[in-house]
């Protein structure tokens, strides 16, 4: 069944996009990623305009962090007070990225910019969790279990300190406030949540606890991207109401799917797959880069120059 | 000099006869992009009425083409930079049609002329070429070029040579597919009638091509409303999200 996105202004098929939205759904669910930085270049291959996808990925994951972090405030392992600070690097973050992605689009670039994080981005996640993955697999050969380390220097030395009694913290704000703006950017130029980089940085970084850390970090990632979506709607006009819809129905309905058989089957080779299918999306993205295209000539919109 | 005189008679006769005109029927003179839409077929059919019989000398000829509205664009060129494929130079092409089909009813070289052509701007070349890209830019023909391939490849450009089948030089019939991924606006239909590719008679009609419903009503909120736009969104969004995670909490807890 085709479906015309009103904001998109394309014609795609609806199954199509209940079963993208299902697949990251598992996805996510399987090992508790956001899957916003699988989704976002899916969406490009099947042809939704870039600025759009963005966009309207931030609007979608609202929706799955919403539902994630329902389940963490009934656990009581939200961290409102660093959640609150590191939602202030955010908004700054986030208000940042969207002016950054504005220019770059006047100027021609914002395909590239998104096209070229991504394959950074999704290199480094993906080498990284590869090479983690086939460590955990040898070690459970071995029958060890890997030991959290937690680092303290230069962040414990840094002024204005707070107490975090969630997270049994006496830090100081800044380096939450720069995690923060980082993702917030992040969150702007590529439609993502951010979790990927926020949850090392806050377990390694600020040396949180593991408990705290995912309900947090869902905590700050809905008000970042409810801020970056009403950003791009309110300055680009890029999204698309149907499409968020139709991603997200797909997608809740794959993530409890997904936490089922997540918990079933062994995490380590599930773990594996990601990663491959992580390093596949960022070496397709590459490629677009590195080859020479079959059309050199592209046309945009009018209004920048 | 009174051969002259003959010859240009002659040459001026066919516009003394072009006491042909079209009347016209369209299978629809709206189309409305739903949720639904995936392209649409417009059928154009039409007689020539005429008060003398039919002139001798070259058949009749008919030309159909739908024009669809036409905004700037920029068109941007990559260049391989530090490796990777960038673009580097843009031209903005003053108009360009977001949709462009032509019909004809026997090879277009024969039913128009370059001159007829020129002046009533048919065929895409001409439709492209004739609106203002900066021509001191370097190269700006290949820009405008790029245009005209990009979107024949997207199927938004087209000519159909042979395809307007003309009975008894009086009725004439084609049908045109419009694509699903449509610009909004007013689309002008031209129906031109040639004999030895010069044009005899020219009529015009517009096709409304409008979003309606739940695509109009978000489309027109997403513009003039977006702050109520954008809380909508996240409303929906936050209500799908929480709803569904009670939904299945409830089923696991049965």
């Amino acid at each position: 069944m085709q479906i015309y996105l009103p904001i998109a202004e394309v014609s795609v098929n609806a199954f199509l996009l209940l079963g993208l939205g299902g697949m990251v759904g598992v996805l996510s669910g399987m090992f508790g990623v956001g899957g916003g930085f699988l989704m976002t270049p899916l969406l490009f291959f099947i042809g939704i305009p870039p600025a759009v996808a963005v966009a309207t990925e931030a609007n979608q994951i609202v929706a799955s962090s919403f539902s994630g972090v329902l389940a963490h405030f009934r656990r009581r392992t939200v961290d409102f007070k660093m959640g609150t600070v590191l939602l202030l690097g955010g908004l700054t973050g986030a208000a940042l990225g969207v002016v950054i992605f504005n220019y770059l689009k006047s100027l021609g670039q914002v395909d590239l910019l998104v096209t070229l994080c991504y394959v950074v981005f999704l290199g480094i996640i993906g080498s990284l969790m590869f090479i983690e993955s086939i460590n955990a697999l040898r070690k459970t050969k071995k029958g060890t279990t890997p030991v959290k380390r937690r680092q303290r220097g230069w962040v414990h030395a840094l002024p204005f300190k707070m107490r975090f009694r969630t997270s049994g913290l006496y830090i100081s704000v800044i380096p939450p406030i720069i995690v923060g703006v980082i993702v917030g950017v992040l969150s702007a130029i590529m439609g993502v949540g951010g979790g990927f980089i926020m949850v090392p940085a806050m377990i390694y970084l600020l040396g949180m606890p593991t408990k705290v850390v995912v309900g947090t970090s869902l905590f700050q990632i809905i008000f970042v991207t409810a801020f970056t979506t009403m950003l791009h709607a309110t300055t680009n006009y890029t999204v698309d109401v149907v499409l968020a819809v139709l991603l997200l129905v797909g997608g809740v309905i794959g993530a409890q799917v997904g936490t089922v058989i997540g918990a079933r089957m062994p995490a380590e080779q599930l773990r594996v797959l990601l990663a491959a299918l992580v390093l596949l999306v960022c070496g397709k993205l590459a490629l677009d880069l590195l080859l020479q295209p079959a059309e050199l000539y592209s046309i945009g919109e009018a209004g920048g120059h | 000099m009174i051969r002259l005189i003959i010859a240009l008679f002659l040459l001026c006769k066919p516009v003394h006869a072009a006491q042909e005109q079209v009347v016209l029927g369209l299978s629809q003179d709206r189309v409305s992009i739903t949720a639904d839409f995936d392209g649409s077929e417009i059928l154009i059919f039409g007689a020539v009425k005429r008060e003398a019989p039919i002139p001798d000398g070259p058949p009749l000829e008919v030309i159909v083409s739908v024009v669809g509205p036409s905004e700037p664009v920029t068109v941007r060129r990559k260049e391989r930079r530090f490796g990777i494929w960038v673009n580097t130079d843009s031209i903005l092409v003053d108009l360009a049609p977001s949709f462009y089909a032509v019909a004809t009813s026997a090879p277009f070289s024969q039913v128009l002329t370059n001159t007829e052509d020129l002046r009533h701007r048919v065929s895409i070349g001409r439709a492209i070429r004739s609106v203002g890209a900066d021509m001191n830019v370097e190269g700006a023909q290949n820009f405008a070029e790029a245009v005209i391939r990009i979107r024949e490849n997207e199927g938004l450009y087209s000519i159909r040579e042979n395809t307007v089948a003309v009975d008894e030089q009086t009725l004439f019939r084609t049908s045109i597919d419009m694509p699903a991924d449509l610009t909004e606006g007013d689309y002008l239909a031209r129906i031109f009638l040639t004999r030895g590719g010069q044009v005899v008679s020219q009529f015009e009609t517009t096709i409304d091509v409008r979003k309606v419903g739940l695509e109009r009503f978000l489309y027109n909120m997403s513009r003039q409303q977006p702050v109520w736009y954008g809380l909508m969104s996240l409303v929906i969004a936050i209500s799908a999200g929480w709803g569904a995670s009670t939904a299945f909490r409830l089923l696991r807890e049965k």
